[in-house]
């Protein structure tokens, strides 16, 4: 059946699609938001059963859909049979427990919150089981990581609910990270992240010297999920969560995923002796640790906490065996356990919820006052002992029996003891579930009038236990089939299982009989023991969790705080030590070759240049403190600056270079008009002089690195070869400088107008922001120290700027229009636009210029972006890929032929946000100065010949 | 002959610039380093062209070009921002 692999997608899907049900329809009542989930996961569950005969024939569905191949990440989904059994658990109990939940749940509870996220769960669990791509895996193991927090942490205003879930992301969230790991070194060795291929691959991996790299670091991820010891603990402390949230995490679905995976990865990795001594071992302590602590708990759902801890390491010990045997023993208790599990935690709920109460030590003789559920949790219980003929018992005969015969470091006693001692407390402390709850004499100080609860809360452990006692009963009819084909799933074999109730006397006969007998001992001298338990010294694994947390947390503000105290003099210290540290470690691991180049003669007017650039380099640092000169020498560095680009022949870098000079020259002086005119000394000497040497050291390593990188060849063919040869031919354009820009990277570019625009609008922000602020409240009040001198808006200037304008733009235009080929372009272009322009700010003033200005520079700032945008995507109507361009020629009769490119409108994007970007800057920095209160001209300057003579400073109206 | 000139011109703009940058660092007042500033930038131009001429190419035109057009608008700004603080009112 081929349509059956297309299902799975579709069912993988349905639980998230249907998480955004309940958030509507709680609005329509609760019943109808429950009905509206179930309908969403009964859905999937249909159509996992349209799929499962063809899975039951033996065949595997496949789904492939090719997300992103280059990674190995494709969305492949398969179905065989080991899929099957979970998803059907995980879809057949995320059924039972939205109509439970629909019952538990008070009215304060938001319903609809719970039933997402428990959707969002479910849908997590489904990719897991059915992901073909361990990639994808990761994602939807991630996933159940997140959304069993939100699931945990539900109730959020009780702090042990908070803390809970906190400290299971942790864990988990922890052993996520391992997996990632493992999984990438397991991808790596097999070539694939195929799951289907990897497991092929059996010698291949295990044969790798990473093997064991990756199976601990694979193990890292399944016990922390499946809450093994040492990583036990989290689970317990998820308690804390509603009970149908413990009832479906930790019965069939979160705990099981790190089972699943073990199952999963079980042909490839298992068979080895570190296989088995890791996993059986962990399993068996586990096991044995949880049963032990389960007996000494009061709280009801702690006891079923720790005692799922124990089932867990059980199943762990079976996979860890290694044996077909052993596995099929492991799939038929996975299923068992999760039904009498998830039917004991929801009436563990049950009593919680009529009683008000889940202390063991405040109940007792409930038997009469909630029938129902005594006759539910009795027959869950027994199973969970392990009595004939219900199904417990049958699988952990079966785990008996092959414990019985697996020697432990050649030792054949160790192993079939421990297992015994675990089953042994398992009957304790399932008897004494029953026994202290609903047995013994009826008491009068219940917290609340105990009573069955409605139908609809007892229908769904009802109807787990009914499945509990028909595996019981029926055992090969029923779970046969499934177990077989998980088993051969697990496996890769075709194994048969041979479940029945009676094997004679063999060592697992009496292993039992032992086991329920002294379960019984122990539960009648439980008082007793109890006592011991208490007095007994035992680490608490909170308090253990807590303090490494506090640690860690302790260690990350320390680090943070070192090194990111907010002062940028030691950002640059730690940067530039950290770089000379890492350069110096290069230079003297691998030897440098020859130099390979001629050292090139200097002519005198590069030694004056050389000179010039020396002296204001040297001087800015003696002369620091005086912020005006430090300006002006600046100037200076950027002019001599700008004669090399001339001299080694970049004449787009010197067009540049001058432009961006002067407009920074301009921004600056506005912003010194803010400070004091000297920079005071803030720090000591030694401090200064720990800097100086920090900065020497980093100084003459990058002037050395840069002498032996010019004296050499370089070690990898450069780039620029095939820049030359394809710039005309593939962008148009001859001048190589600008096609890179606009076409070769242009997607850069595109990246950089947009922060330039970024820059510009933060800029405005931050300025209007000021000056609402007490800043601004400052500014209206502040006034130059010394007097003004000389004219606002003299005359000479103003005409020089409205005479040099149209010349200006006419230079800004021809720059741009031949940038393509010959040294120019749009970012040139818009820089000395937008100077012209601050000229005329300059000239007569802010808000005269203001008045006079159509457009608003954000504008021009989204115009470009958008320009440059549309320019990129045009090239998509070509069915080409973003910003290829394309150029033709036109010929217009009286003009000469000229050639025209997509380019060009690309560089009008650039060019239109460079001035509007520059243009806003500058107009946010003056316009601070604005709130002092100065009265506004009318007129350009302030004497006008043709005016006759006026006030000055612009007073006439 | 040409070729003298140039050499003559080129050797005479050099001391000017070792001068001016005398002036910028060594000064009774900013109003001198700015004046020896713009007339730096002066001089870089006079340097540009004659190198273009000396390469006999006209590459380097834009380059003077565009400083002699924008060079003035820094030392207008620094002269604002010594007379009145505030370069944009």
């Amino acid at each position: 059946m081929d349509t059956g692999g297309n299902f799975l997608p579709i069912i993988a899907a349905l639980p998230f699609v249907g998480a955004l049900i309940p958030g509507v329809m709680i609005r329509a009542g609760r019943t109808a938001c429950a009905t509206y989930t179930f309908m969403a996961s009964a859905l999937a569950f249909i159509l996992l059963m349209l799929s499962a005969p063809a899975v039951f024939r033996g065949e595997v569905l496949q789904f492939q859909l090719e997300w992103l191949p280059m990674l190995g990440l494709n969305v492949n989904f398969m179905l065989d049979g080991l899929g099957l059994l979970f998803a059907g658990l995980i879809l057949g109990i995320g059924m039972l427990i939205i109509l439970y939940a629909r019952f538990y749940l008070s009215r304060e509870d938001p319903m609809g919150q719970f039933y997402t996220y428990l959707l969002l769960f479910q849908g997590a669990m489904v990719g897991i089981v059915l992901s073909d791509n361990i990639l994808l895996l990761l994602v939807f193991w991630e996933l159940t990581s997140l959304s069993s927090f939100l699931l945990i942490g539900y109730w959020k205003h009780l702090p042990e609910g908070r803390q809970g879930a906190r400290m299971a992301l942790t864990v988990t969230g922890l052993g996520g990270l391992a997996m990632i790991a493992g999984m990438l070194i397991l991808g790596s060795i097999v070539g694939s992240y195929d799951l289907s291929v990897i497991l092929q691959h059996k010698e291949l991996i295990q044969a790798s010297p990473y093997y064991l790299p990756a199976l601990i670091l694979i193990l890292a991820g399944c016990f922390t999920k499946s809450a093994q010891f040492p990583f036990h603990f989290w689970l317990p402390h998820a308690m804390a969560a509603p009970t149908p949230v413990s009832a479906y995490l930790h019965s069939a679905t979160m705990v099981k995923a790190g089972l699943f995976l073990m199952a999963r990865m079980w042909p490839v990795l298992s068979g080895t002796p570190e296989w088995f001594y890791i996993v059986a071992t962990t399993g068996l302590i586990t096991m044995v640790l949880g049963a032990v602590i389960a007996l000494f708990k009061d709280d009801l759902k702690a006891l079923l906490a720790f005692s799922t801890v124990s089932h867990l390491g059980l199943i762990t010990m079976l996979l860890g065996f290694g044996t077909e045997a052993a596995a099929i023993v492991a799939v038929f208790h996975i299923l068992n356990h999760a039904t009498f599990k998830a039917a004991l935690f929801m009436s563990a709920g049950i009593v919680d919820h009529e009683t008000h109460t889940r202390d063991i030590k405040r109940l007792g003789g409930l038997r009469h006052l909630m029938p129902v559920t005594f006759v539910i949790v009795t027959i869950a219980a027994l199973s969970m002992a392990g009595i004939p003929p219900l199904n417990g018992f049958l699988s952990k005969e079966m785990m008996l029996e092959e414990a019985s015969h697996t020697a432990w470091l050649s030792n054949p006693w160790i192993l079939p003891a421990l297992a015994t001692l675990g089953a042994l407390f398992s009957v304790a402390y399932s008897f004494r579930l029953v026994a202290h709850v609903f047995l013994g004499p009826k008491r009068d100080d219940y917290p609340a009038k105990p009573h069955d609860p409605a139908f609809g809360m007892w229908a769904s452990p009802a109807f787990l236990v009914v499945l509990v006692v028909l595996i019981g009963l029926m055992p090969n009819l029923i779970a046969g089939p499934l177990v077989d084909i998980t088993a051969a799933a697990v496996t890769g074999g075709h194994p048969h299982a041979h479940i029945s109730h009676w094997h004679g006397l063999v060592p697992a006969f009496w292993m039992s009989v032992a086991a329920i007998l002294g379960g019984a001992l122990f539960l009648s001298l439980h008082g007793a023991l109890e006592r011991g338990w208490n007095a007994a010294p035992r680490p608490e694994a909170k308090v253990i969790f807590d303090a490494i947390t506090r640690a860690s947390t302790r260690a990350s503000h320390w680090l943070t705080d070192t090194l990111h105290n907010g002062s940028i003099t030691r950002y640059g210290a730690i940067f530039a030590a950290a770089i000379t540290a890492a350069g110096l470690f290069a230079w003297f691991e691998s030897p440098m070759s020859a130099p390979t180049r001629e050292m090139l003669p200097i002519n005198a007017i590069m030694a004056i240049g050389w000179v010039l650039l020396v002296i204001s380099t040297g001087c800015i640092i003696a002369f620091h403190r005086n912020r005006i000169l430090s300006l002006v020498l600046l100037g200076v560095i950027g002019l001599a600056v700008s004669m090399a680009f001339v001299y080694f022949s970049a004449p787009d870098l010197a067009l540049t270079q001058i432009s961006v000079e002067v407009v920074t020259i301009i921004l600056l002086l506005l912003a010194l008009n803010f400070l004091p005119g000297r920079t005071p000394v803030e720090s000591g000497m030694p401090r200064r002089l720990r800097d100086a040497v920090i900065a020497g050291a980093a100084g003459l390593a990058v002037g050395g690195l840069t002498y032996a990188i010019l004296l050499r060849d370089f070690a990898a063919e450069s780039i620029s070869a095939y820049h030359l040869a394809n710039s005309y031919k593939g962008g148009g354009g001859k001048n190589v400088v600008n096609v890179i820009l606009v076409d070769f990277r242009g997607f850069d570019t595109f990246g950089e107008i947009i922060v330039l625009g970024i820059a510009a609008l933060v800029i405005y922000a931050l300025t209007k922001s000021v000056l609402r602020g007490p800043g601004g409240r400052w500014l209206l009040n502040w006034g130059p120290d010394d007097d003004e001198a000389g004219d606002r808006h003299p005359l000479m200037m103003v005409v020089v700027t409205r005479v040099i304008m149209p010349i200006a733009l006419m230079v800004g235009a021809y720059i741009f229009l031949r940038g393509h080929n010959a040294p120019g372009g749009g970012f040139i272009a818009g820089l000395i636009v937008a100077i012209a322009l601050l000229m005329q700010y300059m000239a007569s003033g802010f808000a005269w210029a203001e008045e006079r200005q159509r457009y608003h520079y954000h504008a021009m700032i989204a115009a470009g972006v958008m320009t440059a945008a549309v320019t990129g995507m045009g090239s998509w109507l070509a069915g080409r890929q973003f910003l290829t361009s394309s150029y033709g020629y036109i010929h217009i009769p009286p003009i000469e032929e000229f050639e025209w490119a997509t380019a060009m409108a690309f560089d009008t994007g650039v060019f239109i946000t460079v001035v509007g970007a520059v243009m806003l800057a500058l107009h946010s920095l003056s316009s601070m100065s604005r709130r002092t209160g100065e009265q506004v001209n009318i007129h350009p300057m302030d004497v006008d010949p043709g005016r006759g003579a006026a006030p000055a400073d612009g007073k006439e109206a | 002959m040409i070729e003298y000139a140039l050499l003559f011109a080129l050797a005479c703009y050099g001391a000017a610039l070792l001068m001016n940058i005398y002036r910028i660092v060594i000064a009774p007042g900013v109003g001198d380093r700015v004046l020896a500033l713009d007339t730096l930038v002066i001089n870089i131009i006079a340097l540009i062209t004659l190198f273009g001429i000396h390469q006999s190419s006209t590459m380097y035109f834009e380059a003077s070009l565009i400083i002699a057009m924008t060079g003035f608008v820094s030392t207008v700004s620094y002269t604002r921002f010594m007379l009145r603080g505030d370069i944009i009112e």
